[in-house]
């Protein structure tokens, strides 16, 4: 249903242990089993060399890598240093350039970590220049926590964008404290045109019981809709994939536009 | 990643973490500089109030820590207009006690808001939830430096209010006819004559009155509004003496593109120290239009604590703006407000205890551990 939205790039899954993430344990099933439409990426999560190989084995033709601009999430997260988390990757990235595989890559907590709080935007530009000369094609940047506002957003963006250039890069938007779209509007003012988002704000947070998470991509839309932006997405399909995604896990949407335009 | 009850296990760093990056005023001795200071004065200009208002604000702000804005062109102040006993409970499906409004208000009063909307004196027939108007007006505790406006949709109603110690009230226009039509039963026109006999009156009382125009951004009915038309209602609200105009999206339809081109019609007209915005979050959309709006200028913003208030044309939908989640913007973009967020989180959950429903502030869901 997300690939007949017209989204261009739609995260299919994780190849992580299902030990951690059990939601994922179906990750080979899934990008076998899914429709794979011309012209749309279907990038999966790859932790590890063993979670890349096994992504490959089940049609993966792009990945995505995780690393944090805080040392204490990344420890806690993946039990290991940045460093160390970067050399992992770097394996990935090796292993996948042999394999013509483009790979994208994820910094986490860019505007605030909940263990070590504030996080300076020397620390996220190192991280994304790193991952970014390893070989990802695109970074994107994450508010793990969606602490950020506007004016953080621009510090941040400012310094990451003297190492990167702004094309390579990426927003993704937590909306925890309802921040995300004024996030997402600084980044855009900045230059940043691509933004990741989940249908009905799918997610919680794991840092913050009874919390959102993710950013919903119909109210997304809606405001780039509004802005004159083009997206190819159609926000009906769109709202359509929402509902049909809430009934099969019984919650309410976190997207305002699903709730506003819902007749139920 | 991670499982959950570890992760629940840091919550105490969390909080830690929401200290450190919501500013909550607490106050830093420190100078005021003369310039802010009179930028703050201009923005309070009232005739009546000139003396007693400023050494109240004076004596307010001087405890108040000033950060220089991360974002350059944004106001270093923002005033919060605080709607929610008002177009917040009006539009609950439950009518709340009289008691609980009191209370509701006092608390509101010492969060360190300089602007309560109370009450509306309309009829009771229309909005039952506000029937209690006089009895609100005289039960609550009027702080010093807090301003208490009232709607008035006509001269009855000013008169009402008057009597029940108002000292500042708002009328009601819309930028269209349709909606001017089916929610006042009247032209545009009709109603801006009927606000000249309002407005006439207060000003003869030496009472501010300060304009909404509803459907600024879109109408209900008509769809889509143009600038223009917006512009023309607020410049003849704003001749007739109104001091301060605040330019309502009213079902939440607009976005950051046409929230600046509204805003740009309406101020080639009126100067922006004298209008305020006032999004509704139906479509999500409020606090970027928020923002827009102060990277043009504008530094009055409406809201509503906890988001109280749905949308009556999009059942189930949300409605006005939360003050919580509008004081986490603005304290992160290091502009002043001079409210306490802690203090509007309690009030906050105060009043959704009392109408039992879930706030729709996203910074109280993440920060009340339910």
């Amino acid at each position: 249903m997300l690939s007949e939205a017209g989204l261009p790039v739609i995260e299919a899954t994780s190849f992580v242990s299902p030990k951690w993430v059990p939601q994922m344990a179906d990750n080979a099933e899934v990008l076998k089993g899914i429709q794979k439409f011309p012209g749309i990426n279907y990038p999966v999560l790859t932790p590890n060399i063993k979670g890349f190989q096994a992504a490959i084995a089940a049609g993966a033709k792009e990945v995505t890598v995780f690393g944090a601009a805080s040392e204490l999430f990344t420890k806690k997260n993946t039990n290991c240093s940045i460093e160390e988390s970067l050399q992992r990757s770097d394996e990935i990235l090796k292993a996948a350039r042999a394999a013509d595989i483009p790979v994208r890559g994820y910094v986490s907590c860019v505007l605030g970590c909940p263990y070590e709080g504030k996080i300076s935007p020397a620390k996220v530009a190192e991280v994304t220049k790193k991952m970014y000369s390893m070989g990802c094609y695109e970074i994107s940047l994450g508010d793990t926590i969606g602490v950020g506002t506007p004016g953080v957003m621009k510090d941040m963006l400012s310094a990451v964008m003297h190492e990167v250039p702004v094309a390579a890069l990426a927003v993704h938007c937590h909306d925890t404290y309802g921040q995300a779209l004024a996030n997402t509007l600084m980044a855009l003012q900045m230059g940043v045109s691509v933004v990741d988002s989940s249908v009905a704000g799918l997610g919680g947070c794991p840092y913050a019981q009874g919390a959102s998470g993710n950013l919903a991509t119909e109210d997304l839309v809606y405001m780039l809709s509004g802005l004159g932006i083009h997206t190819g997405v159609n926000l009906q399909k769109l709202l359509e994939a929402g509902t049909f995604i809430c009934q099969a896990l019984n919650r309410k949407t976190s997207s305002k536009v699903a709730q506003a335009t819902c007749k139920l | 990643m991670g499982n959950v009850p570890s992760a629940v296990k840091h919550c105490l760093s969390y909080q830690q973490l929401l200290r450190e990056h919501l500013w909550i005023g607490d106050s830093v001795a420190g100078a005021l500089d003369p310039a802010q200071l009179s930028l703050l004065f201009s923005l309070h200009l009232f005739q009546k109030e000139t003396s007693g208002f400023f050494i109240n604000f004076y004596g307010t702000i001087s405890c108040l820590h000033w950060e220089t804005p991360q974002l350059s062109g944004l106001p270093e102040y923002v005033k919060i207009v605080e709607v929610g006993p008002r177009d917040g409970l009006q539009n609950e499906k439950v009518i709340v006690p009289t008691d609980i409004k009191i209370e509701f208000i006092n608390q509101l009063s010492q969060t360190g808001l300089s602007v309560i909307e109370v009450t509306s004196f309309v009829s009771s027939r229309w909005v039952p939830q506000m029937a209690d108007h006089s009895e609100v007006m005289k039960g609550i505790h009027q702080y010093p430096g807090v301003r208490y406006p009232v709607l008035t949709p006509n001269l009855q109603g000013f008169h009402r209010a008057v009597a029940a110690g108002a000292t500042e009230i708002s009328v009601f226009g819309a930028a269209s006819e349709s909606f001017s039509k089916k929610n006042i039963n009247c032209s545009i026109e009709e109603s801006m004559q009927k606000f000249e006999e309002v407005v006439k009156s207060a000003r003869h009382m030496n009472i501010p009155v300060r304009g909404y125009v509803s459907c600024a951004l879109g109408c209900p009915y008509e769809g889509t509004i143009i600038p223009q038309k917006v512009t023309e209602v607020s410049k003849r609200l704003y001749g007739m003496g109104c001091y301060e105009i605040s330019l309502g999206d009213t079902i939440g339809v607009g976005t950051p593109g046409s929230m600046k081109r509204m805003l740009e019609s309406v101020m080639k007209e009126i100067p922006p120290s004298a209008l305020a915005v006032h999004c509704h979050d139906t479509y999500g959309q409020a606090l970027a239009n928020i923002l827009t709006a102060l990277q043009m200028g504008i530094n009055v913003v409406d809201s509503a604590v906890s988001g109280l208030g749905g949308c009556p044309y999009a059942k189930g939908a949300s409605g006005n703006v939360a003050t919580e989640d509008l004081i986490y913007m603005l304290n992160g973009l290091g502009l002043n407000t001079g409210v306490n967020l802690y203090k509007v989180m309690e009030a906050g959950d105060f009043i959704c205890k009392a109408v039992n429903k879930t706030t729709n502030s996203k910074v109280a869901q993440a920060s009340f551990n339910a």
